[in-house]
């Protein structure tokens, strides 16, 4: 677990990408293949199913540590984060272990966490002895299930594949969709040798820059595609024949986050059985409301109502009766079995409007995207500001015609975008842009002030924000971000002053500051004291100039959500 | 103003702690007629007052920091002197050069205000850079608490001198420059004190040569640091370690000296023990060195003083008081603060910290240096 340790200390240390690659590549060029995996696994983000109870965690630490519960909770306070808590309280530490970071996983992680809480707490108690300060931070964290490092997708790719020796995006495609902690798995990333599952692997999603500058800066709106942005869930539907000998032609759906979704939509997998073999299409998951059952129109609902879909195991098809699910393609990566990412997007937008015409026109459940045909960026303004009242989207998507479908957020060349006769291309070519809607926004007092936790422990940085009902101010939305670094250091030091009682971690604090709050989608909720959710409550921008009495009300919040319910 | 509650020696009033005996402040942070300074970081002294009493080699930093012709005499450590009512003595507090702890008796009643301190090490060699915390005994003592939570314990400072020796190494090999951010008072010399000088050049920014000089005054030997200036900038591009107050990062100052490969940065601090606090700051590295003792120091010094009452201030109060009374016995209660200090780290820009920020006479970039 050293070089591991070693690997976490020197990611969390740097701010510079290159020291992280270089970091990165030198682990595994040493690692074992067995390590390696684990390594891989916990540095893309994936953690295991079941995590050690907070409880287990505290009472052993409080048990080893003679440390009253209440000085454990002032501690976690200064800190944020328990694991770190413990491993700063635990004495000792001096020699760490040697042990493998696979042997510890194999032999300690994972024999706890499926232990009852006295032998797990016996076990812990063992494995802390053993080792030195640094580990048993990494150790609480792998075992609490929120081992995070300061490093993207992008750069295990970029490292990965130096080691392998190989083009960074045959290394992302390696990489998408799970990756499993075993010696075997990691074997074939860096070998390339097929595998049973490669074929149900997705491509890595091309992602889309938010356009802050006006449209007019992309150029000739003629060599723009232009679409809506739809608020659901980013997915690659796969069509593909499993490997010799098996033969058998699968359907799978992924999303974004790699999550495998395909049995949470059961009527999408049965559309897409009409698809030809070797065929794999990008688009979005929408829930859709039709015009008249089985009709062929309709209309995109908001994303809550796709969410209560998400975290079912067994889809009862009831669900789908009146609401139906939607997939709207809108690109096509896999043609005929052959990657076809590098053509430009109109090129490509051909073959899949012709596969659409031939194998889907019936499926109603499998959409073209429309393409919108704006004649100039003002009318493209006037379309993305109505977006949402009349198709229920976040705004427009911009995709440059000759673009290839790269990698990511970064911008690829396409083939054409450095041709002869179009020697200087917009900076934009090869770039997809989304164009959002203005969020709704609100003007809120922060009423509870939490510190926060990892990069702002013992800064108060997780604020609640209240509207006026009446003469008292309700709890309506929490927000975590959008404030600039000196901004959070004078709100800190004002809630300071301002605090007028506390509950637990939360200061209450007099009425003071008002802030313009963000928000992407509004509905009712039982659940929540305004009886309102918003979706993505952001800081827009601290209003000085505003008293808390200039705030917004529940009544005027209330409208709001009239006027924008599906 | 409320009455004192008891027979105290020492009160708290809203200009800072008050010795009705003596008729004077301790660590004031206003304006007032006599005050008694433990040390001269400016959450301790306060400019303006009419006359100041300090340690004999605390004169120099306070002289530099308070108003000019600003009345300071110095009391060397262990001498006595009679102020009002009371008899006052000054013991080392080993935070810094000079550094103070006020006793004063009154009545058969001894009171010792530590002022920030720092406890010597157990088993590692101390910090050479100022004269050793010595425990006084009394009756009541008056202590600070920055550090006041078991997740800070301090590892021996030879560790610390050692990785950032090596970080030093390396970023010479990479072709960068080496930036350490330290409090310009204390901190940049216990720095230089422990640095390897044999790795490269030494130099230090604007505001820490006239500090250095106190302390080689005071027989305090530090590596050969000159002003950081641009005529030495080729020579120290890539190679030289260069201390300077945490508000100079950011500023055009830094750019003389940038390596081939660019600047790398770090700070020096007590607080760089917590990853969250380390990770915030636009720095590549936090090494965790404190001038304050750690929750093991505290509670070694309260026991050292035999104190049966013990005020708590600056820092993580309640906490520390809850534990002395809980598990000590000793009743212990808080002493309010200006700086409330909870996280003395994060005071809001009109109120420098110690530990981290630097005092406002830091805080514009080299003055003898063109911008």
């Amino acid at each position: 677990m050293l070089p591991f340790t070693r690997l976490f200390l020197d990611l969390d240390q740097s701010n510079r990408t290159s020291e992280k690659v270089a970091a990165i590549e030198q682990y595994f060029r040493h690692a074992s293949p067995a390590d390696a995996a684990h390594a891989l696994y916990f540095l893309s983000g994936n953690r295991f199913k079941r995590v050690l109870k907070t409880k287990v965690m505290v009472q052993t630490a409080l048990l080893i540590t003679k440390t009253p519960e209440w000085l454990l909770d002032e501690c976690y306070e200064a800190v944020g984060d328990l694991s770190e808590t413990v491993a700063l309280l635990l004495p000792g530490g001096e020699t760490p272990t040697d042990t493998p970071l696979h042997t510890i996983v194999d032999r300690w992680i994972r024999p706890l966490l499926h232990a009852e809480d006295a032998a797990a707490s016996d076990q812990l108690a063992l494995a802390w002895s053993k080792l030195g300060r640094d580990q048993r931070f990494v150790f609480n964290k792998l075992l609490r299930g929120n081992f995070r490092v300061g490093v993207n997708r992008r750069l295990v790719q970029r490292a990965l594949a130096a080691v392998a020796d190989i083009d960074p995006a045959v290394m992302a495609h390696r990489l998408s969709g799970k990756v499993e902690p075993t010696e075997a798995a990691y074997l074939r990333i860096m070998s390339g040798g097929t595998s049973e599952d490669d074929f149900s692997r997705p491509y890595p999603f091309c992602l889309a820059n938010q356009l802050n500058d006006p449209p007019q800066s992309l150029g000739d709106i003629a060599d723009w595609q232009i679409e809506y942005k739809w608020d659901g869930i980013r997915a690659q539907i796969l069509r593909r024949a499993a490997p010799h000998p098996d033969g058998r032609v699968t359907t799978h759906l992924w999303s974004r986050g790699d999550e495998l979704i395909t049995d949470q939509f059961p009527e999408l997998a049965l559309a897409a059985a009409s698809l030809p073999p070797g065929t794999v299409l990008d688009g979005e998951v929408l829930a859709w409301r039709h015009t008249s059952p089985g009709a062929p129109d309709g209309r995109a609902l908001s994303f809550n109502a796709l969410q209560t879909r998400l975290n079912r195991k067994n889809v009862q098809p009831s669900l789908f009766d009146a609401d139906g699910i939607v997939f709207i393609a809108f690109d096509i990566l896999e043609h005929e079995a052959r990657d076809i990412r590098d053509q430009p997007l109109s090129a490509r937008r051909l073959v899949l409007e012709q596969l659409h015409r031939r194998h889907l026109a019936s499926a109603e459940v499998i959409k073209l995207a429309p393409i919108l045909t704006p004649r100039s960026w003002p009318d493209a303004g006037a379309l993305r500001t109505t977006a949402r009242t009349d198709r229920n989207a976040e705004g427009l998507m911009l995709k440059h015609r000759q673009s290839a479908y790269h990698v990511g957020r970064g911008v690829i060349r396409a083939r054409e975008s450095a041709s002869a006769d179009n020697p200087s291309p917009p900076k934009s070519a090869g770039g997809w842009w989304k164009w959002k809607i203005d969020p709704f926004s609100v003007d809120a007092v922060l009423i509870y002030a939490q510190p926060g936790s990892g990069k702002r422990a013992g800064l108060f940085t997780d604020y609640t924000f209240g509207i006026w009902d009446g003469e008292a101010l309700t709890p309506f939305a929490k927000a975590y971000s959008g404030l600039d670094n000196d901004e959070i250091k004078r709100v800190d030091a004002l809630i300071r002053v301002n605090t007028t009682g506390r509950m637990g971690p939360v200061r209450v604090v007099r009425p003071a500051l008002v802030f313009e709050i963000g928000f992407e989608t509004i509905r009712a909720s039982p659940r929540h004291r305004s009886g309102i959710a918003v979706r993505f409550p952001r800081i827009l921008r601290w209003r000085e100039d505003k008293k808390p009495a200039d705030a917004d009300t529940l009544d005027s919040v209330r409208a709001l959500l009239a006027r924008h319910t599906d | 103003m409320p009455p004192a509650p008891d027979a105290d020696l020492v009160v708290p009033t809203p200009d800072g702690l008050y010795c009705r005996a003596g008729r004077f402040h301790v660590d004031p942070w206003r304006p007032v007629a006599h005050a008694i300074v433990t040390h001269a970081h400016s959450d301790h002294a306060c400019r303006g007052c009419e006359r100041y009493l300090t340690s004999s080699t605390g004169v120099f930093p306070l002289r530099e920091r308070m108003l000019p012709g600003a009345s300071i005499d110095g009391l060397p450590f262990g001498q006595s002197l009679t102020i009002g009512d009371t008899r006052v003595s000054l013991h080392p507090a080993g935070h810094i050069l000079g550094s103070a702890q006020i006793r004063i008796e009154h009545r058969g009643q001894v009171c010792v205000i530590s002022g920030d301190y720092k406890t010597p090490p157990r088993s590692a060699a101390p910090d050479r850079t100022c004269e050793p915390f010595e425990p006084v005994r009394c009756n009541v003592f008056i202590t600070e608490s920055t550090f006041g939570l078991p997740i800070y314990r301090w590892r021996p400072q030879s560790e610390t001198f050692a990785d950032i020796n090596a970080w030093w190494r390396q970023n010479q090999l990479d072709g960068r420059t080496t930036f350490v951010f330290a409090y310009a008072l204390g901190k940049a010399q216990r720095v230089l004190a422990g640095i390897d000088p044999a790795i490269g050049p030494i130099a230090v920014h604007g505001a820490i040569v006239g500090l250095n000089r106190a302390y080689a005054d005071a027989g305090i030997a530090l590596p050969p640091s000159p002003h950081a200036a641009a005529a030495l900038a080729p020579d120290l591009r890539g190679r030289a370690l260069i201390i300077a107050p945490p508000s100079a990062a950011g500023t055009p100052w830094i750019r003389k000296f940038v390596g081939p490969d660019g600047i790398s940065t770090a700070l020096v601090s007590g607080w760089m023990q917590v990853r969250g606090t380390r990770r915030r700051r636009a720095i590549d590295r936090g090494f965790i060195l404190s001038d304050h003792s750690d929750w093991d120091g505290l509670l070694w010094a309260i026991r050292e003083t035999g104190a049966s009452r013990v005020g708590v201030t600056h820092g993580f109060i309640e906490p520390l008081v809850r534990w002395l009374r809980e598990r000590e016995r000793i009743d212990a209660f808080p002493v309010p603060t200006k700086y409330e200090g909870e996280r003395v780290e994060e005071s809001s820009p009109d109120e420098p910290a110690a530990e981290v920020d630097p005092a406002p006479d830091d805080s514009s970039p080299d003055p003898t240096e063109p911008a």
